[in-house]
């Protein structure tokens, strides 16, 4: 947003024509009918049609507002290359309203300059994403603008736009409304101000009809899972203060190594990697990807004069040769002005183009989170005791390459009782509504976890202290409404997010066997040693000469070596110590196990060695029997708490400090 | 009054006979050694165990000798490192230790008295070692067989059930008892009457009467049949206790005295009959020192209804449970004789049984008075 650059030329949605008005009666001519033909302007559209956009009812409204302002600026900080610092509060104004909400959100990023300000919040569709093929949060340009406007409808006040774009200068205090007529932006307040803190960053203020609640689909949900989805972010939120009282429910409900509340009543997110994600690349669209329309839009579009180049220069994956192919099989030639194609031609080309063979596009535009992150942000959002998680190769749909990702955690704090959460993000944003109408949830639903050790309803979600979350990562996330709140099922996309599901599902399979087995040589062993001073003592009493202390040892310590014997065998059972793994991403780092009852579970000694490695500094490669039997030997003498390494070793983090 | 002086004479010419086994010492020995046996396992690192041969009828065999049951080989393992014996492994080592104490102290108690005795809270748990008092009346029977060891002999006793009358003097725990003068009610058997308990001062008894029940031995004492017969009635209070059995077994080992049993005519009297001779199925381990294999079944036989003229209306239908086990005990290798055999097909074919009350349709007299004299004058006996 802040670096939005203009765009070219527009494009579909941008304005409507109301063409077949119903004719009541024939008695009106075409020319008195044309009277009452004009065009839409986008804004007035939406002002009618708000819901598109997410603002169907108050809450959903402050929800979308907040959403749209924290989507924006994370984009803009990760473009700029800085670790995003966001701030979001929202204050309550029942003097004014009891609906009213004054919603402020304020990013470290590099701010805007003066002269773009008026377009990227004062008018709709305009933005830097919706033209190129790249991954990022926002994707139309419509977020941040239509809540101004929601604001701006529903309270009659413009939104507030303070930012600074370069260090040393003064920033820009802008209030602006969009004129909904003209989808332009009418500026009330423009002036240079102090009030925001010496670096660059934006800050927007927007006063709107709102509803405040907690619990699903809440704004605290939504910056909750941002937060697992971004944890190179920090995040202080400070929720509205009602009562005093619903502070201090955050509070304990949340997790006070990680997710802290401040003595203000601000929830504090914090930052638990301090790495960037990788800068996406913008990539030219696939071939394969594209439309007949949007084949005959770039045709008319493209500065180029001939087929071949055309071909080359706008798509990617296509050489000369390819090209050549391509225009051949189309009847043309490589040489054919671009200009004479016509419609016919384009349908050639078209269906041409369906009959190559081309290399999947390219994939390393996808910064996917990050099995290591995913964990780190589960670490710090939910509290369980077993977090695993991985990220599939990219693969393509339509010609977008896009990748899946999935972390389960399980256990721990998290209900036991009634189905599974599923979390669901795109290009790390969290999907709050209509789950099932979501890819990701019915892939959720279709796997099998009765093999993993679940109970799964008939066409439900997995039952047990369970938590799935489910990324897309993807150049065009498929969307089914502009709202973006679910996933459009394509069977590409199903699939691979069914196969992530199932190796997740597979290693938390592994553990729970594990802590089945380690939960009865538990008992087991609790059971001998809770006899065993009976036993002595009976024995003793029979015959007086026997030391029973000395028969007391000799039973301890076999029960000892008879429940820790069983540990070893199912070590070597033939189940691996560790998650059965793709020899592809040979790494350690995407299980973790935490202790969140104190004494040591027995079952995964393995995986105490295995979760506690710092991810960032992968141990030099080492035969994996060597390194399992090393982690065994050392397992019983591990009393300190796994979760206190996890968190002292896995993440250079505030968690850690706080 | 003169046949009691003879009698007391008669003992002190015979002395005591010579101790077959000394009883109490060998279970605190067994005892001991099962203790060392645990503690030694314990110290080697080894998984403690106590091995129970196993009280089923798979596990006796009928010895045609001997006449007796004897216990077979099969036994099983209780160890404490298996989680399905963890508990009643250290139930039985209290138990033990329970037993133990009772004979250091020389002391007798019931076997609810040590269920209290052994029950308490596992240090630190919730746990309780014991829960009812069927578990530690198994882990006794367990203990005795494991230890061959009466429960008696481990200081334990059952509620006593039986009484006895007739011409013998006893000394019980240095009080001499006089047997021919204990009124209407009789002595009452001890649960252990081993030598050290009961001596056998003198007996001009001929012959021991077992009866089933307290009610037709009540009639036998009433009537002084002891007196008329000179011999010495008794009964267990249906199945006889241990206390009974041991009795009889020393009366007939220890003074000779013939062993006649009267029980009901039904499949449950041939089965207490069945237990005084050959022994029991749950104590075949005590055989040799309980069963009395030339104990003879004097009745009522399935043939006494009609041979006494019984009115029909006395006699009661058999039921299917009845059947089944008139037929279990028809193919118990001791009731293989043709006798025993005609006995119970006999009962079987005329579908009824009897109760030794039956006979009083004659008068009330008339099992004291005519229905035993005759049996034994006629020797009418099933052996």
């Amino acid at each position: 947003m802040p670096d939005a650059r203009k765009r070219s030329a527009g494009p579909a949605p941008r304005q409507k024509k109301k063409k077949n008005s119903p004719a009541p009666a024939a008695a009106r001519s075409a020319e008195a009918l044309a009277k009452g033909q004009r065009e839409i302007p986008v804004s007035e559209f939406f002002a009618k049609n708000r819901h598109l956009l997410g603002f169907d009812n108050p809450r959903k409204a402050l929800l979308t507002t907040i959403k749209e302002a924290v989507d924006n600026a994370l984009d803009a900080c990760e473009e700029a290359g800085i670790l995003p610092d966001i701030a979001v509060r929202i204050d309550h104004l029942p003097e004014v309203d009891e609906n009213r909400f004054r919603v402020t959100v304020e990013d470290n990023g590099p701010g805007v300059v003066r002269k773009q300000i008026d377009n990227i919040f004062g008018a709709l569709l305009y933005g830097s994403k919706f033209h190129r093929l790249r991954m990022s949060r926002g994707q139309q340009g419509i977020g941040i603008s239509a809540a101004g406007m929601y604001g701006l409808l529903t309270t009659g006040r413009p939104m507030i736009i303070v930012t600074r774009s370069k260090k040393g200068r003064p920033a820009h205090h802008v209030e602006l409304a969009i004129d909904t007529t003209k989808n332009r932006p009418e500026v009330s307040v423009d002036e240079e101000t102090d009030d925001f803190p010496p670096h660059t960053g934006t800050r927007v203020i927007i006063e709107l009809e709102g509803r405040y609640s907690k619990g699903r689909t809440s704004v605290d949900e939504y910056l909750e899972q941002t937060a697992i989805a971004n944890p190179h972010a920090r995040i202080v939120y400070t929720p509205p203060a009602r009562n005093g009282d619903t502070n201090q429910a955050a509070l304990n409900a949340d997790d006070a190594d990680t997710t802290t509340v401040t003595p203000a009543g601000e929830i504090v997110f914090p930052r638990t990697v301090r790495t960037l994600p990788p800068e996406p690349r913008e990539i030219k669209p696939h071939p394969r990807g594209v439309e007949l329309g949007a084949l005959m839009r770039m045709l008319k579009q493209t500065g180029e004069k001939n087929l071949g180049p055309f071909l080359q220069r706008e798509f990617c994956r296509v050489g000369p040769g390819k090209a050549k192919e391509i225009c051949a099989k189309a009847g043309l030639t490589t040489r054919t002005w671009v200009k004479q194609v016509d419609h016919a031609g384009a349908e050639a080309l078209y269906k041409a183009i369906q009959g190559v063979s081309l290399i999947a596009p390219p994939t390393d535009c996808l910064a996917p989170i990050g099995a290591r992150q995913i964990l780190a942000g589960l670490l710090k959002g939910v509290r369980a005791e077993f977090y695993t998680a991985s990220t599939r190769p990219p693969a393509v749909y339509r010609g977008n390459p896009f990748q899946v990702e999935v972390g389960l955690a399980f256990g721990g704090d998290l209900p036991g009782d009634g189905p599974a959460r599923v979390i669901r993000f795109a290009n790390r944003v969290p999907l709050l509504y209509q789950q099932s109408a979501c890819s990701a949830y019915k892939a959720v639903v279709e796997t099998s976890w009765k093999n993993y050790g679940l109970a799964q309803g008939r066409g439900a979600a997995p039952e047990g202290p369970l938590v799935v979350m489910v990324h897309m990562a993807s150049v065009w996330v498929p969307f089914t409404s502009e709202s973006k709140e679910a996933i459009a099922d394509y069977d590409e996309i199903r699939k691979e997010m069914r196969l992530a599901l199932q190796e997740c599902g597979r290693k938390l399979g592994v553990y729970l066997r594990k802590r089945q087995r380690a939960k009865r040589e538990r008992e087991r062993r609790g059971v001998y040693e809770r006899y065993i001073g009976e036993i002595a003592r009976a024995v003793h009493t029979i015959d007086p000469s026997i030391d029973a202390d000395r028969v007391r040892d000799g039973l301890l310590a076999t029960a000892e070596r008879l429940t820790a014997l069983a540990d070893v065998e199912f070590d070597d059972d033939g189940n691996p110590v560790g998650p059965a793994r793709d020899p592809r991403d040979d790494d350690d780092g995407d299980t973790i196990v935490v202790d969140r009852d104190g004494p040591p579970t027995g079952g995964a000694p393995g995986d105490a060695g295995r979760g506690a490695r710092p991810p960032d500094t992968q141990p030099p490669p080492e035969p994996r029997g060597a390194r399992r039997s090393k982690a065994r030997k050392t397992a019983t003498k591990k009393k300190r708490s796994r979760r206190a390494r996890a968190s002292d070793s896995l993440f250079s983090s505030e968690s850690a400090r706080s | 009054m003169a046949r009691k002086k003879t009698t007391r004479k008669k003992t002190t010419r015979k002395k005591t006979p010579a101790r077959r086994r000394p009883p109490r010492e060998p279970a605190a020995d067994r005892l001991g050694a099962l203790a060392r046996a645990i503690a030694d396992a314990a110290e080697k690192g080894e998984d403690p165990s106590v091995r129970i041969p196993t009280r089923a009828l798979s596990n006796v065999d009928y010895n045609a000798g001997s006449r007796i049951i004897e216990m077979g080989d099969a036994a099983q393992t209780r160890s404490f490192f298996n989680l399905g014996q963890a508990k009643k492994f250290m139930q039985t080592a209290l138990v033990g230790a329970g037993c133990r104490e009772l004979l250091r102290q020389d002391k007798t108690t019931s076997i609810r008295d040590l269920f209290y005795h052994c029950k308490h809270t596992i240090e630190g748990t919730k746990e309780n070692t014991f829960d009812e008092q069927t578990e530690s009346d198994a882990i006794i029977e367990d203990l005795e067989v494991a230890l061959a060891s009466l429960r008696e002999e481990l200081g334990l006793f059952a509620e006593p059930k039986g009484a006895l009358v007739g011409p013998m003097v006893i000394e019980d725990k240095g009080d001499t008892i006089d047997l021919t003068r204990m009124g209407s009610g009789g002595y009452a058997v001890p649960s252990i009457v081993e030598e050290d308990v009961i001596k056998i001062k003198s007996c001009a008894a001929r012959f021991v009467l077992l009866i089933e029940k307290g009610a037709v031995w009540r009639r036998f004492n009433e009537d002084r049949f002891w007196d008329r017969h000179e011999c010495l009635i008794l009964h267990g209070g249906g199945q006889p206790p241990r206390g009974v059995r041991r009795l009889l077994w020393r009366l007939h080992h220890e003074r000779g005295l013939p062993v006649y049993v009267l029980v009901d005519n039904d499949p449950w009297g041939y089965y207490i009959y069945s237990v005084v001779k050959q022994g029991s199925i749950s104590l075949a381990f005590e055989s040799q020192r309980m069963a009395v294999p030339d104990a003879k079944f004097i009745g009522m036989s399935s043939f006494d209804a009609e041979k006494y003229g019984l009115p029909s209306a006395v006699s009661i239908l058999i039921n299917d449970r009845d059947v089944r086990r008139a037929k279990e005990i028809r193919g118990y290798p001791w009731f293989k004789s043709r006798p025993w055999q005609r006995e119970i097909d006999r009962m079987l074919k005329l579908g009824v049984k009897l109760e030794l009350e039956a006979l009083s349709a004659k008068d009330f007299s008339f099992i004291t008075e005519t229905y035993l004299p005759r049996k034994l004058r006629e020797k009418d006996w099933l052996d």
